[in-house]
């Protein structure tokens, strides 16, 4: 459905993308997943035709983007980063504009702009005027424009930034549900947001695909290298050596200046083990005082360290 | 295109500003109609209004057009349209469009001093209506003119600065033109929005002034696509 060969894009001098490659199969969710200024936005302006790229080459249901742009975006519902909405019109006029501009026939367009209201649940704001409406709701009116012409494909860029936790979870429903007659590409920069969507995630890092996996792998990957974070009761050097000494641990380090007789202790934990059970048995045994014990998670920068530095590794 | 023109004429409507520029125009055009009947050796015509009222564009075509895609580009809406299934073309046509049924609305006002002088005097028909026929191609080369500026910007103001300039320099150089002899007057003279408006004022319908207005304001326009065109490479 989406065919994406040797995109690469230069702004001037700089690289904002380099050699991206994927393929979405019809009726997939997937997920970019990046962090900001790692090229995601410039990826799905490409397959928008927003932006031309540099080199490479983009297919959308078999229409290339470049040569055969209109029939591509025929088929493109698209939500962009900032949210596109013309502010001095009514939520009603805006999704008829927008039909319209796409060519749809008045009897269509009305019955789907009943629709689409209903799934994004604006019901009540039809005739407001956008101008007047809170950033979420916005947010919305911009999903319903993405949908509105029942498109192939559902490019959608952050679709959940600014909406509260309680739409998140909903939206997120949302476009689940939408994924089963759609075949959609959303980016993010929230690690959660793509395990609860996508069946499958690219992760881009300064403008390259460094991995490409379902979510469950990717979190299992990552589960491999969790850290465990520690507050022990107790002399500092055995306790270091007795953590050492537990299986699959890979390094503890002291936190803090030891001023204190309790210490933090950041242990590393080799892939695939859980070892806080373990540890604290461990502790428990030696009779000093467990006072904390917790898993730190990754950072999403630590997240595409790691990947990076493996997917060098792994060359 | 036709969804596009209706749309920004609606919401030209739906502002002030279309009933405050208007109302300066024929303001302004009124003055310069007072002006043109008024005195000892009056004729009944419109040639003495027309040429101060080509000037008034200068002023009223960027106001109009300074919004059609400065405003698109800030608002994010450009991304939706560009990428919607339209050419380029289209939409520039259709934001031209509309602009020019600004244009032909605001003209239509105008009509009511025709009026007066069929009521007062026996105008002739033929320099009446090539007078608007050049009024016309006048105005929408001016229109074109805005629209390019509009679409180089995200800045309303600046968009608006910029076909200012660019109008007023249009028609200086008839005055330019003047002021020089040889060649280079003509060249000028050739370029100059006016000049080539003279002819209609006398009541000649000169097809090589009208291809000038035509060709003018379909470069411009060409231009405008290639802008909105180059973003893509940016
Ligand atoms: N029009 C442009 N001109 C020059 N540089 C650009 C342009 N658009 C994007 N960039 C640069 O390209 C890089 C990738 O930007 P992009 O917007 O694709 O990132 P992103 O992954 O969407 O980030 P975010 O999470 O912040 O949305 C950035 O470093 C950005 O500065
Ligand atoms: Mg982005």
């Amino acid at each position: 459905m989406i065919e994406a060969q040797g995109l690469t894009k230069f702004f001037g001098d700089f690289l904002a993308i380099n050699d991206v490659n994927f393929t979405v199969h019809r009726g997939e969710i997937v997920g970019f997943l990046g962090p900001n200024g790692s090229g995601k936005t410039t990826t799905m302006r490409i397959l928008t035709g927003y932006l031309s790229p540099t080199s490479g080459a983009a297919k959308i249901a078999g229409f290339d983007v470049q040569t055969q742009s209109l029939d591509a975006r025929k088929h493109i519902g698209y939500l962009p980063e900032t949210v596109p909405l013309y502010t001095e019109m009514t939520v009603e006029d805006y999704l008829a504009y927008m039909g319209r501009i796409r060519s749809m026939d008045s009897r269509r367009l009305k019955r789907r702009m009943d629709e689409v209201i209903d799934i994004v649940r604006i019901g009540d704001y039809r005739n407001t005027h956008i101008g007047k409406l809170s950033k979420g709701y916005r947010q919305r009116v911009g999903l319903a424009q993405a949908v509105l012409h029942e498109p192939e494909v559902l490019i959608l860029d952050e679709p959940t930034i600014g909406i509260d936790p309680i739409q998140v979870v909903e939206t997120r429903h949302l476009i689940r549900s939408l994924g089963q007659d759609h075949t959609v590409i959303l980016s993010t920069h929230i690690l959660p947001e793509v395990s609860a969507v996508c069946q499958r995630v690219l992760i881009i890092h300064e403008g390259e695909v460094v991995a490409e996996d379902t979510p469950t792998n990717l979190a299992e990957r990552l589960q491999g290298t969790e850290r465990i974070e520690l507050e022990v009761l107790g002399p500092a050097k055995e306790v270091v050596s007795a953590l050492r000494a537990v299986p699959g641990v890979a390094d503890v380090r002291r936190q803090g200046d030891g001023a204190t007789a309790n210490h933090v202790y950041l242990v590393e934990c080799r892939r695939g083990a859980d070892l806080r059970e373990q540890l604290a048995k461990t502790i428990v045994q030696h009779g000093w005082g467990l006072l904390k014990l917790g898993s730190v998670s990754m950072s999403l920068e630590e997240v595409f360290l790691q990947l990076t530095a493996r997917g060098e590794g792994d060359k | 295109m036709w969804t596009i023109a209706w749309k920004e004429l609606k919401s030209y409507f739906g502002s002030p500003m279309a009933y405050i520029i208007g109302a300066v125009f024929l303001a302004l055009t009124g003055y310069f109609f007072v002006q043109s009947i008024s005195g000892s050796f009056a004729e009944a015509s419109i040639r003495g209004w027309l040429l101060p009222s080509t000037f008034v564009f200068v002023l009223w075509s960027p106001v109009i057009t300074m919004r059609l895609f400065a405003e698109e580009q800030k608002l994010g809406t450009l991304e939706l349209l560009l990428t919607a299934p339209l050419r380029d073309w289209e939409v520039v046509l259709g934001k031209f469009l509309a602009s020019l049924g600004m244009l032909i609305g605001t003209l239509s006002l105008t009509v009511f001093y025709v009026m007066l002088l069929f009521w007062f005097g026996q105008p002739d028909g033929g320099p009446l209506l090539t007078g608007y026929l050049g009024l016309l191609l006048y105005g929408a080369a001016t229109l074109a003119v805005g629209l390019l500026a509009s679409s180089l910007t995200g800045n309303q103001i600046v968009a608006s600065v910029v076909s200012f300039g660019a109008l007023l320099l249009l028609t200086l150089t008839d005055q330019a033109a003047q002021a020089t002899t040889g060649l280079s007057a003509q060249v000028l003279q050739e370029l100059s929005l006016t000049s080539h408006f003279t002819d209609f004022a006398r009541g000649i319908l000169d097809t090589n002034n009208l291809m000038y207005y035509v060709t003018f304001t379909a470069f411009i326009l060409f231009l405008t696509v290639r802008t909105l065109e180059s973003r893509r490479w940016r």
